[in-house]
């Protein structure tokens, strides 16, 4: 029982990380990135040598994690600001379906340059193996890392709410994710608020990657497209925008796909997949606006 | 020196010319009305001002710099606060992150820190409502409520020219009036120059100061409200009779 409820918020972690990343960048500008996976298999590619082998050779891996932890997450928000200056920033004033269009490129083109440098074979690392060890809690034995999963989430997501709501960055990004043309008006630097929102993005998604990485053990160009495909339909449930509906429903999914899992026959678990996309269905049936419907889906100017 | 000059402002949507060749300016401490019917371009016009709505010819000066193509937080940074039609309150945020909002332009010190605070006292004084509600959501004001709050956000950036479409849009007349009456009394207090838009020009007769008429596009009528007011050229000028 402990042990499906830990599953479930571990599985759900990743969703709300992901779903956030995606919602935060869709407040400010109204895109859809869909790179945001690429990002997370950058950051986890970030940690091998470059090499095309089938050895991985672990270079960022090996540090300390209080080293290593820093370095993935100024990974992600390197490249995500990169892909801000390089690509976004051109498509400001573009209708949304260009924007996503442009973030679906972009996302072939960090993918294609990472299988360049490291070739598609699936390669094994060993991160931080410390936290593979099963500890008890309760009388249910659970991996550490299943722990330090969910401590870690919801510390970024306290972390993350704290600096919306007391800093004054926090502020401009609110109302400029609520209406940006107004916003700006009131001095908000665009800039400065959209860098900002993916440097954040890219953040998450150097979490994830840890978390991805150290839970399979595996460096896989595919893994950062399995979490998006969920964290998308997190983002879209929740209410595109709305960051605190992005986070429970990635945390709804995460349940959801858990308790499918355990509680199906036996002979329809290869399917569980269908049965979370159903029931996906039925919810955007029932509120099409998602959960909790954003603020200022007003058009940007 | 004029504040605010615009020469030749032209504004397209795509094929629709909204604004034609549009001339004017004003000075520190004056008060301009800008009326005419829907559709005259009035909207355009101050979106234009603001830097949101690019204008296709002219020139925009604002104390004396170039502003056209400008981006609007620079056009802010400069002295321009927009209240724009329909108000555009942060609905999500509280009546105090409202009035925040603009305030990041100044320095991050203790003096502009102390100054900041004493602005958002000075807001609350005029507008005690928005002090009750401080920490409540700004969604949740009524229109009047929210139109107060607005100019108290306008306010608190500190601005040479305030800019304000359409304040009274679906107001009851009685707070209007209550809005134009702390209106006028901050513009009197703080020699503020304002540049208003308003469909009547009956507003514009009661408060005074300079109007100028749009109709199409154009500039039609500009001279002192309560004397064209009263005239019978507005008529004519407001629905366009020469037309026919
Ligand atoms: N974003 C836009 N795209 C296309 N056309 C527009 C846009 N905004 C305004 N227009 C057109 O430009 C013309 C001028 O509109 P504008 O909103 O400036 O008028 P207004 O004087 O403010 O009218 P009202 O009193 O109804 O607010 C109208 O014909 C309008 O349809
Ligand atoms: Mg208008």
């Amino acid at each position: 029982m402990l042990q499906t409820l830990f599953d479930a918020l571990s599985l759900g972690s990743l969703y709300a990380l992901g779903a956030l990343g995606i919602a935060l960048i869709f407040g400010v500008m109204r895109l859809v990135n869909f790179a945001h996976g690429d990002v997370i298999a950058f950051c986890v590619f970030a940690l091998l040598w470059p090499s095309t082998d089938a050895m991985a050779i672990v270079f960022a891996g090996q540090l300390p994690w209080y080293l290593l932890v820093p370095f993935v997450l100024l990974c992600g928000a390197g490249l995500s600001v990169l892909c801000e200056i390089v690509v976004f920033r051109r498509f400001r004033n573009a209708n949304p379906a260009t924007m996503m269009i442009a973030s679906f490129a972009l996302g072939f083109v960090i993918r294609y340059f990472l299988l360049m440098l490291y070739s598609s074979r699936p390669k094994s690392i060993s991160l931080l193996p410390a936290l593979s060890q099963p500890i008890e809690i309760f009388g249910a034995r659970l991996p550490l890392l299943q722990l330090i999963t969910i401590v870690a989430t919801m510390a970024i997501l306290i972390g993350l709410t704290l600096f919306l709501r007391q800093t004054r960055f926090g502020l401009e990004m609110r109302a400029a994710a609520e209406n940006f043309s107004m916003a700006r008006m009131l001095g908000v630097r665009a800039n400065r608020v959209i860098m900002g929102a993916f440097a954040l993005s890219g953040a998450l998604a150097g979490a994830i990657a840890l978390i991805f990485g150290s839970q399979t053990g595996t460096v896989d160009i595919q893994m950062g497209a399995s979490i998006m495909l969920m964290a998308f339909i997190a983002t879209v449930i929740g209410g595109l925008g709305s960051l605190g509906g992005a986070v429970l429903a990635g945390f709804l999914l995460g349940a959801a796909s858990v308790v499918m899992q355990v509680a199906l026959p036996v002979d329809a678990r290869p399917f569980r997949d269908a049965f979370v996309y159903g029931a996906v269905i039925l919810v955007l049936l029932f509120r099409p606006q998602g959960l909790i419907a954003a603020r200022g889906t007003k058009e940007r100017v | 020196m004029s504040l605010l000059a615009l020469s030749d402002i032209t504004i397209r949507y795509s094929r629709l010319t909204a604004v034609r060749e549009v001339s004017f300016s004003m000075t520190e401490g004056e008060i301009l009305f800008i009326t005419g019917p829907n559709g005259a371009g009035k909207s355009s016009l101050l979106r234009a001002i603001a830097g949101v709505t690019p204008v296709a010819a002219g020139k925009i000066q604002l104390a004396g710099q170039d502003i056209t193509g400008q981006a609007p937080e620079n056009i802010a940074r400069l002295g321009l606060s927009m209240v724009p039609e329909g108000r555009e309150v942060f609905g999500s945020l509280t009546i105090e992150e409202n009035l925040l909002v603009g305030t990041g332009m100044q320095a991050r010190d203790r003096t502009s820190r102390a100054r900041t605070a004493s602005d958002l006292e000075a807001v609350y004084m005029t507008f005690p409502i928005l002090k009750d509600r401080r920490n409540g959501q700004a969604g949740l004001l009524s229109g009047g409520q929210q139109q107060m709050l607005v100019i108290g956000r306008a306010l608190m950036t500190n601005p040479r020219l305030i800019a304000i479409d359409e304040p009274s849009l679906g107001l009851a007349p009685n707070i209007t009036d209550q809005v134009y009456e702390r209106l006028i009394a901050l513009q009197a207090q703080r020699q503020l120059t304002l540049l208003i838009v308003e469909q009547s020009s009956a507003r514009a007769m009661m408060v005074g100061g300079r109007m100028i008429l749009m109709r199409g596009g154009q500039i039609v009528l500009d001279g002192d409200a309560r004397t064209l007011g009263s005239g019978e050229a507005i008529q004519a000028a407001y629905f366009g009779y020469e037309d026919h």
